[in-house]
C-alpha cells in the first residue's frame, strides 16, 4: 500500500493544547510576567477532554493552555512593555551600583508604564459583558480601599480604589438600583440591579486587616490593576447613562451648604472633595438639570404565546420594585456614632431616605440630633440617655430587613434592648421541599398583607402555632416520601399475619372470629398501583440511565434529609425555649 | 592643614626676604636716611644692631607664635643649624655692604630689586641644609671660602633658661642659611599676625573700596571695551557643530528620548465602549466565563435562625474534618447586635483564593444534565393491560422439613411434585394444598420432573447418583396403565453401550411407594429433564474433568447413551427443544445448541454472565432465558443473535430458577433475595418485531433462611399461576 505511517500526537487534540512551561518558553517570559499577562488578558488553563491524549500518553499532572490562547498572547503589545520594564530595572540597578544619581533620576523619569484600556476593550467588547464581570472587580476594589497604607500595595492604588468605589456607590444611589443587602459574618453583601444585570459585591467590615503572610499580594495587585481600570470605565459609562457628570460633582446647592460648614476642617480642597463624596449624603449634579424622573409608562407589547397571567405577574413585580425604590421616602434617619455609617447611609439613601449623623463622625451631616423631624434614630447600644419622644429608636438590622422584605417591617421587634429576630439571607430562594425558616414565612405573610395579631403575646403564640403547623406539614411531606414503602410493608405484615393465622388454624382448633369489613381506600390503592408501576418501570431502565436516576434520587433524598434535620433542630430549640418560658412564669 | 602650612612657608620666605631687605636698608640708612620713606614695607626703622646682638642667644626653637603644623620645616631648619662665628658673619656682612653700595651707586633703578642680593653670603643654593649637618661649615661665600657655623655653646639648659629669662624669646627666629638668630621687630610681628589672619600685609590697603559698576542698568554712551569683535564670533563653531550633530544622531537613533510629559492618564477614563462593533463580538474566541461566587445562605448571617447554628457534635466534627472536606468553610455564629460582629479573619484569603481560581484553575465546559428523573423512566405498557398474571399469594404448601430444591407440576395441572433435602418427594394437590403422597427416597432430592406427556403419569427424580422413575398412580386408570406399559417396554434391548448407566427395577418396599425404575449413574446427578414426547430424558452429572457429563436415556428401550465425545466445560443444565430435535446445554458461561439429528452444534450463545444457574426454553422454541448467579437474567432471541437480546438485573441476589409459561406470555425468575419476579414477555411471529419484555409483578413471601431464598419456580401448565419453592421449607402458589 505504501504511504507514511501516521505518527502519534501530531494531530487532533494533542496539537491544540500546550503546557504552561512550553507556553512560557514560547512567549519568552519569566513566570511572574507570564502570570501577570495571563491575569491581565484573562487567559486561563483548559482541562482537555482526553488528558492522556493531550499529554502524549503520559498521565503526569500538567496544566494545559489552549495553543490559540498563547498565540493570541504573542501579539500583545504589553509583552513589549514588560520587557522594557525589565531593562529599566536592570539599568536602574546598574546606576545605583555606580552611584550615578543623575542617571537614576533620568531613568526614573522615563520609567516605562503601560495602559490597560485596549485590554479592557478587547476582553469586554460590549459594555454589558463588562457589567457581567464586574462582581469580582467590585469585591476587590472594596477590599483594597479598606487597606491601610502599610506598604502591601501602592498608596495610589488604595486611593484609586477608594475613589472608584465611592463613585460606584454614588451611582447606585443615583440610580436607586440596590435590591438586597445581607449582613453576614464575612462582611456586608449588596446586590444591585444595573442595566438589568444583578451585581453582587461584598464589603468587609471596617476593621484593620490582619495581613496574612501566605497570600501573594503581587497577584492581588495585578488583579486590582485590571479591575480599577475596568471599574473606572464602567463608572464613566454608567454616569453618562444617567446624565451625571463624571468625575462626579456634588449638586451645586448641596455643595455650597457643605462648603460653608467644613471649609476650615479640611485644608486641601481635593481631599475635602473625596470626603464629601464618600459621605454619600448629597446628590450628584447632572449634565442636564434634573427634571422630575420621567416615569414613562411602559408600553405593553403582548408577546405571542405568553399568557396574561405571566404579564400580570411581571407587572406586579414591576410595581413592587417601584414601591421598593421608595421604601424610605419621607423618613428621616439619624445615625448614632456606633453604627456602621457608610453602609447605613448608602442603604438608606438608595431607598430615598434622608440621613444624617453627628458632625464629628464625618463630614456631610445635614441635621442635628435635636431636629424634631427625625423619624428614626438608629442606635446599636443597650440604651440611650436622652430620648426624644417623636422618633423610633431602632437597631440597624431593621433597615436591612426592610430592604430585603421590600416593605417597612413593624419596628417593635427592633427596639432598643430587644432580642433581634434572626437576619435571613435574601439570596436564598426556597424551592418546593426545601426547609423554610419560620421567620421567613412570617415575612412572607406580611408581604402578602396579612396583619399579625394586635396583641403581642397572642402574636407570639400564633407564631408558635404557625411554626408547629409548618413542622407538621413538613413531617407529613416526609411521610409521603417514605410512605409507599411503609404501606407496602404494612400490607406484607398483614399478609404474614394472615398466613400465620391460617397455618395456625391448621394445627390448632379452628376458631372463627367475627370478620371485619376492610375499608378499601380507593385513592390509596390507586396510588399504590402507580407506585408499583413506577418501581417496575424503574427495573427496566438501562444501566446508564439507572445510574443517573439513582444519582438524582440520592441528591433529592439528601436534600429532604437535611431539611428534616433543620426542622427537627428548630423544633427542639423552640421546645426548649417554651419550657424555659414556662419555668420563668412559674 | 596644607593651606596653613603653605601660609607658614610663605610667611617664612617672606621673613627671609625681609631680613635681606633689612640688611640692604641698613646700608642705605648709613648713607642716606630718607630713602626708607618711599619703601612699601616700612621695615627700615628697625635698629639693625639689635639683630646681631640677639643672634648669640638665638635658637631654632620657635616661640608660641608658630604652630606645630610646620614641624618638618623646623626640623630641616634645625638640622641646618651650624656653627657660624659671629666674626665671619660680620666680615661677610661688611663685604656685602661694600658690594651693595657699589651697585647702588651704579644705578639707582635697582634700588628696590632684591633678586641679585639673594644669598650673597652663602652660595650653596636652595638645598636642604641638613646636608651640611656633619660639617663644620654651612656653605661657601662668593670667594669660595667656607662659611663656618657659629659656635654652638648652647645646650638644653641654656635654651630653657633663655626661654624663661629672655622676654624676646617668642620673637626670636633662627636663620637656617646662616645659622644665625634673628629677633623680629614689632612691625614684623604685626605683619606676621596679619598674614596669618589672611589679611593683606599692607596696613594701608583698603579691601573694601567702592566698586565701579560697569555693567549696570544705565546705558552708557561709550562701550566698556573698545575692542573690535573677533573673527570667530562671525564663524560657526566647529566644536559646537560636532556636539550638536552627535545629539541629533542620538535622537535619530532613538538613544535620547524627549523628556516624557507627565502622563497622568492612568486615572482618567473615557467612554471606552463608544463604538461597539459587532465584528469584534463575532470574532471572539471560545470563552468560558468563570462561574460567579455562590451567594450566601442563611447560615452565613451574623444573626442566623437558631437551627443553622452548629450543635456541639457538629462543631466537633467540623473541627476534625480536613479543611477541604468541610461542607462549610466557616462556623455559623450568632451575635446579638451588629456592633459585636468582628472582622472575618479569612477575608483576604478568600479573595486571594478567588483570584487564584480565576487565573490558575483549568476550566472545562461540562454539560449539566438537567433531567427530570421521571423522563428517564421508560414508558412501558401498564401491567394492568397485560393481565392475567399472578398477583397474590394464595396457597402455601407446608410439610417438608428441609429446603425444597425442585418442584414440578403435572401436565394436567392437578398435581404438584416437590423434592426436598429431607429425602422425600411429596405430591400435592394443587387446589387444596393437600399432601397426597410422601415418598421416601433416601437422599437429598435434586430434581423432580413430571413427564410432559399427558398420556402417561410418570415422575423422574434425581438424587445422589440415581435417577428414579416413579409412577405415582394419580390419574385415571387408562393413563396409569399406559404408563405402566411404557415402563415395562423393551426390556430385552438392554444397555449395550458402555455409558456407565445401569438400569434396574425397584423391588419390595420401593415398589409399593411407586418407584419403578432406577438408573444408576457413575456420578452424582444434578438434573434430569424430560423430552416433550415423554420417552427420552436427559440427566446431568456436572464434572469438569470428564466427557461424561450428560446422558440421554430412552425409557421405552431402557437404553442410555452419551451424546458428547468431548468435554466443553462444566455443564450446568440441559434442556430439550419443545418441537425440534435440538438439545440445549448450558455450561458456565455459554449455552450450546446441538442438532441431535445431524449431530452437530448449531449455535453457541454467549450469556455475558459469570455462572449460569438455570435455563428455560420458550414453548415456541425460539427464545431462551438464562438465570445466573451474578443476579442477571438474559433473554436470547435465537433468530436475532448469539448475544442476549436483553439483560435484566432485577434481582439483588443470585437467580436460582427461571421458567416460561406454556400458554401465557409470562416468565418468572426466582432469586436468593426471596422474591419471584414475573415478567410479561410477548413474542411476535413477525421476525422484525422484537419481543416485548415488561416486568409485571414482584412476588414476595418466602422467608430467607441460610442466605437462601427461592430455589425453584414453575408455572401452572394452563392457569396463570406460579409456584415457588423456597429454603423456608414451603411451596407457595401465587395466583
Amino acid at each position: 500500500m505504501g504511504g507514511l505511517q501516521k505518527k502519534k500526537f501530531e494531530r487532533g487534540s494533542a496539537t491544540n493544547y500546550i503546557t504552561r512551561n512550553k507556553a512560557r518558553k514560547k512567549l519568552q517570559l519569566s513566570l511572574p510576567d507570564f502570570r501577570r499577562l495571563c491575569i491581565l488578558k484573562g487567559i486561563y488553563p483548559h482541562e482537555p477532554k482526553h488528558k492522556k491524549k493531550v499529554n502524549k500518553g503520559s498521565t503526569a499532572q500538567r496544566t494545559f493552555y489552549m495553543l490559540k490562547d498563547i498565540r493570541f498572547l504573542m501579539h500583545e503589545p504589553i509583552v513589549g512593555k514588560f520587557r522594557d520594564y525589565k531593562v529599566f530595572v536592570r539599568k536602574l540597578k546598574k546606576a545605583y551600583g555606580k552611584t550615578e544619581w543623575s542617571a537614576v533620576e533620568r531613568l526614573r523619569e522615563n520609567k516605562p508604564t503601560y495602559k490597560l484600556d485596549h485590554i479592557i476593550k478587547e476582553r469586554y467588547p460590549a459594555f454589558i459583558d463588562a457589567l457581567r464581570d464586574i462582581d469580582d472587580a467590585l469585591c476587590m476594589c472594596f477590599l483594597f480601599s479598606t487597606f491601610a497604607r502599610t506598604g502591601k500595595c501602592h498608596v495610589q492604588t488604595i486611593q484609586l480604589c477608594r475613589r472608584l468605589t465611592v463613585e460606584w456607590m454614588n451611582f447606585v444611589i443615583a440610580s436607586r438600583g440596590l435590591r438586597k443587602v445581607f449582613l453576614s459574618i464575612k462582611g456586608i453583601y449588596y446586590q444591585a440591579e444595573v442595566m438589568g444585570q444583578l451585581i453582587t459585591w461584598l464589603v468587609p467590615y471596617q476593621f484593620a486587616h490582619d495581613h496574612p503572610t501566605d497570600v501573594d499580594y503581587r497577584v492581588m495587585a495585578t488583579f486590582t490593576e485590571l479591575y480599577t481600570t475596568l471599574l473606572g470605565f464602567v463608572n464613566f459609562r454608567l454616569y453618562h447613562s444617567l446624565n451625571l457628570l463624571y468625575p462626579p460633582k456634588l449638586d451645586g446647592k448641596a455643595m455650597s451648604e457643605l462648603k460653608e460648614e467644613d471649609e476650615d476642617d479640611y485644608a486641601m480642597n481635593s481631599e475635602c472633595y473625596l470626603e464629601k463624596l464618600s459621605a454619600l449624603s448629597a446628590s450628584l449634579s447632572r449634565v442636564v438639570s434634573a427634571t422630575e424622573e420621567e416615569d414613562a409608562e411602559l408600553d405593553q407589547f403582548p408577546v405571542e404565546g405568553e399568557d396574561t397571567e405571566k404579564m400580570e405577574a411581571r407587572e406586579r413585580e414591576q410595581k413592587q420594585q417601584e414601591a421598593q425604590k421608595k421604601l424610605f421616602e419621607g423618613l428621616k434617619f439619624y445615625l448614632n456614632r456606633e453604627v456602621p455609617r457608610e453602609s447605613l447611609a448608602f442603604v438608606i439613601r438608595c431607598f430615598g431616605g434622608e440621613v444624617s449623623w453627628d458632625k464629628s463622625v464625618c463630614i456631610g451631616s445635614k441635621y442635628e440630633v435635636t431636629d424634631e423631624t427625625i423619624t428614626h434614630h438608629i442606635v446599636d447600644r443597650p440604651n440611650v440617655d436622652k430620648q426624644y419622644i417623636n422618633r423610633y429608636y431602632i437597631q440597624p438590622q431593621w433597615v436591612y430587613d426592610c430592604v430585603n422584605a421590600k416593605i417597612r417591617l413593624p419596628v417593635e421587634d427592633y427596639f432598643l434592648g430587644v432580642t433581634l429576630p434572626p437576619h435571613l439571607s435574601p439570596f436564598v430562594e426556597e424551592k418546593e421541599g426545601d426547609y423554610v425558616p419560620p421567620e421567613k414565612l412570617k415575612i412572607m405573610a406580611l408581604q402578602r398583607g396579612e396583619k399579625p395579631g394586635m396583641d403581642r403575646t397572642e402574636e407570639d403564640e400564633e407564631e408558635e402555632e404557625d411554626d408547629d403547623e409548618d413542622d407538621e406539614e413538613e413531617e407529613e411531606e416526609e411521610e409521603d416520601d417514605g410512605g409507599n414503602d411503609e404501606e407496602e410493608e404494612t400490607e406484607e405484615q398483614n399478609l404474614k399475619t394472615m398466613q400465620e393465622q391460617s397455618s395456625q388454624g391448621k394445627s390448632l382448633q379452628v376458631k372463627v372470629t367475627p370478620g371485619k369489613v376492610t375499608v378499601e381506600n380507593k385513592a390509596r390503592l390507586e396510588q399504590e398501583e402507580k407506585a408499583e408501576e413506577k418501581r417496575l418501570a424503574i427495573m427496566m431502565m438501562k444501566r446508564k440511565e439507572k445510574y443517573l436516576f439513582d444519582k438524582i434520587m440520592f441528591g433529592k433524598k439528601r436534600k429532604i434529609r437535611e431539611a428534616n434535620k433543620l426542622a427537627a433542630k428548630r423544633k427542639a430549640h423552640d421546645d426548649a425555649e417554651k419550657s424555659k418560658k414556662k419555668k420563668a412564669r412559674k | 592643614m596644607d593651606d596653613r602650612r603653605g601660609n607658614v612657608q610663605s610667611s617664612e620666605q617672606k621673613e627671609e626676604m625681609k631680613k635681606v631687605q633689612e640688611k640692604t636698608t641698613k646700608r642705605r640708612n648709613k648713607e642716606k636716611e630718607e630713602l626708607g620713606d618711599e619703601q612699601i614695607l616700612n621695615l627700615n626703622n628697625e635698629p639693625p644692631e639689635e639683630d646681631e646682638d640677639l643672634s648669640d642667644s638665638e635658637d631654632s626653637v620657635y616661640s608660641g607664635l608658630e604652630d606645630s603644623g610646620s614641624d618638618s620645616e623646623e626640623d630641616e631648619e634645625d638640622g641646618s643649624d651650624g656653627d657660624v662665628t659671629v666674626d665671619s658673619e660680620q666680615t661677610h656682612q661688611a663685604e656685602e655692604k661694600k658690594n651693595m653700595t657699589e651697585v647702588k651707586r651704579k644705578d639707582d633703578e635697582y634700588e628696590h630689586d632684591s633678586s641679585d642680593e639673594e644669598d650673597i653670603r652663602n652660595t650653596v643654593g636652595n638645598i636642604p641644609m641638613e646636608w651640611y649637618r656633619d660639617f663644620p661649615h654651612i656653605g661657601y661665600d662668593l670667594d669660595g671660602k667656607k662659611i663656618y657655623k657659629p659656635i654652638r655653646n648652647k645646650d638644653e639648659l641654656d635654651d630653657f633658661l633663655d626661654k624663661m629669662e629672655n622676654p624676646d624669646y617668642w620673637r626670636t627666629v633662627h636663620d637656617n642659611q646662616t645659622g644665625s638668630v634673628i629677633v623680629l621687630s614689632d612691625e614684623q610681628v604685626e605683619l606676621v599676625n596679619r598674614l596669618q589672619r589672611g589679611q593683606f600685609g599692607d596696613i594701608n590697603f583698603n579691601e573694601y573700596q567702592p566698586s565701579v559698576e560697569y555693567f549696570s542698568s544705565d546705558v552708557m554712551i561709550h562701550p566698556v571695551t573698545n575692542r573690535p569683535e573677533d573673527k570667530r564670533s562671525f564663524i560657526p563653531s566647529l566644536v559646537e557643530k560636532e556636539k550638536v550633530s552627535k545629539l541629533v544622531h542620538a535622537i535619530k537613533m532613538g538613544w535620547i528620548k524627549p523628556r516624557r510629559v507627565e502622563d497622568n492618564s492612568r486615572g482618567t477614563f473615557y467612554d471606552l465602549w463608544a463604538s461597539e462593533d459587532s465584528s469584534i463580538l463575532s470574532k471572539h474566541r471560545m470563552h468560558l466565563p468563570a462561574p460567579k461566587i455562590p451567594l450566601p445562605g442563611h447560615n452565613e448571617s451574623y444573626n442566623p435562625p437558631p437551627e443553622y447554628l452548629f450543635t456541639d457534635e457538629e462543631r466537633a466534627l467540623w473541627e476534625q474534618q480536613d479543611p477541604s472536606d468541610r461542607k462549610l468553610p466557616y462556623v455559623p455564629m450568632k451575635f446579638s447586635s451588629l456592633r459585636q460582629v468582628p472582622a472575618f479573619p479569612r477575608f483576604i484569603h478568600e479573595r486571594f483564593e478567588r483570584c487564584l481560581d480565576l487565573y490558575l484553575c483549568p476550566r472545562q465546559r461540562k454539560m449539566r444534565v438537567n433531567v427530570n428523573p421521571e423522563d428517564l423512566i421508560p414508558k412501558l405498557p401498564k401491567p394492568k393491560d397485560l393481565q392475567p398474571f399472578p398477583t397474590v399469594q394464595s396457597l402455601v404448601y407446608r410439610g417438608h422439613s428441609s429446603l425444597i430444591r425442585s418442584i414440578s407440576v403435572s401436565p394436567s395441572g392437578q398435581w404438584l411434585a416437590s423434592g426436598s433435602d429431607d429425602g422425600t418427594v411429596r405430591i400435592w394437590e394443587v387446589c387444596s394444598s393437600r399432601c397426597m403422597k410422601t415418598i421416601q427416597v433416601g437422599g437429598a432430592v435434586k430434581t423432580v420432573t413430571w413427564n410432559p406427556n399427558p398420556a402417561v403419569c410418570l415422575l423422574a427424580v434425581a438424587l445422589n447418583s440415581v435417577v428414579l422413575i416413579l409412577s405415582p398412580a394419580l390419574a385415571d386408570r387408562q393413563v396409569v396403565s399406559s404408563s405402566e406399559r411404557l415402563l415395562l417396554g423393551d426390556q430385552e434391548a438392554e444397555a449395550a453401550e458402555d455409558t456407565g448407566a445401569v438400569w434396574s427395577e425397584a423391588e419390595g418396599e420401593e415398589l409399593n411407594q411407586g418407584i419403578r425404575l432406577k438408573v444408576h449413574h457413575p456420578k452424582a446427578v444434578h438434573q434430569v429433564v424430560w423430552h416433550a414426547k415423554g420417552d427420552y430424558l436427559a440427566s446431568v452429572m456436572p464434572d469438569n474433568s470428564s466427557h461424561l457429563q450428560v446422558l440421554i436415556h430412552q425409557l421405552s428401550r431402557r437404553r442410555s447413551q452419551n451424546p458428547f465425545r468431548r468435554n466443553k466445560g462444566l455443564v450446568q443444565c440441559v434442556s430439550f427443544h419443545p418441537v425440534r430435535p435440538y438439545f440445549f446445554v448450558a455450561t458456565q458461561r455459554s449455552v450450546r445448541i446441538y442438532n441431535l439429528v445431524k449431530q452437530e452444534m448449531t449455535k453457541k450463545l454467549q450469556a455475558n454472565s459469570k455462572w449460569i444457574s438455570s435455563m428455560a426454553v420458550h414453548p415456541g422454541g425460539d427464545h431462551v432465558i438464562c438465570g445466573s448467579y451474578d443476579c442477571r437474567l438474559s433473554w436470547f432471541d435465537l433468530d436475532l443473535s448469539t448475544k442476549p437480546y436483553k439483560m435484566l438485573r432485577h434481582h439483588k441476589k443470585a437467580v436460582r430458577g427461571v421458567a416460561y409459561h406454556r400458554v401465557y406470555p409470562l416468565f418468572a425468575s426466582a432469586s436468593d433475595d426471596g422474591s419471584v419476579i414475573v415478567c410479561h414477555g410477548t413474542v411476535y411471529n413477525d421476525l422484525l418485531q422484537n419481543p416485548l419484555i415488561v416486568p409485571v409483578k414482584v412476588l414476595r413471601g418466602h422467608v430467607m433462611t441460610h442466605d437462601l431464598g427461592v430455589l425453584d419456580v414453575t408455572f401452572h401448565p394452563t392457569q396463570p399461576w406460579v409456584f415457588s419453592s423456597g429454603a423456608d421449607n414451603t411451596i407457595r402458589l401465587f395466583t
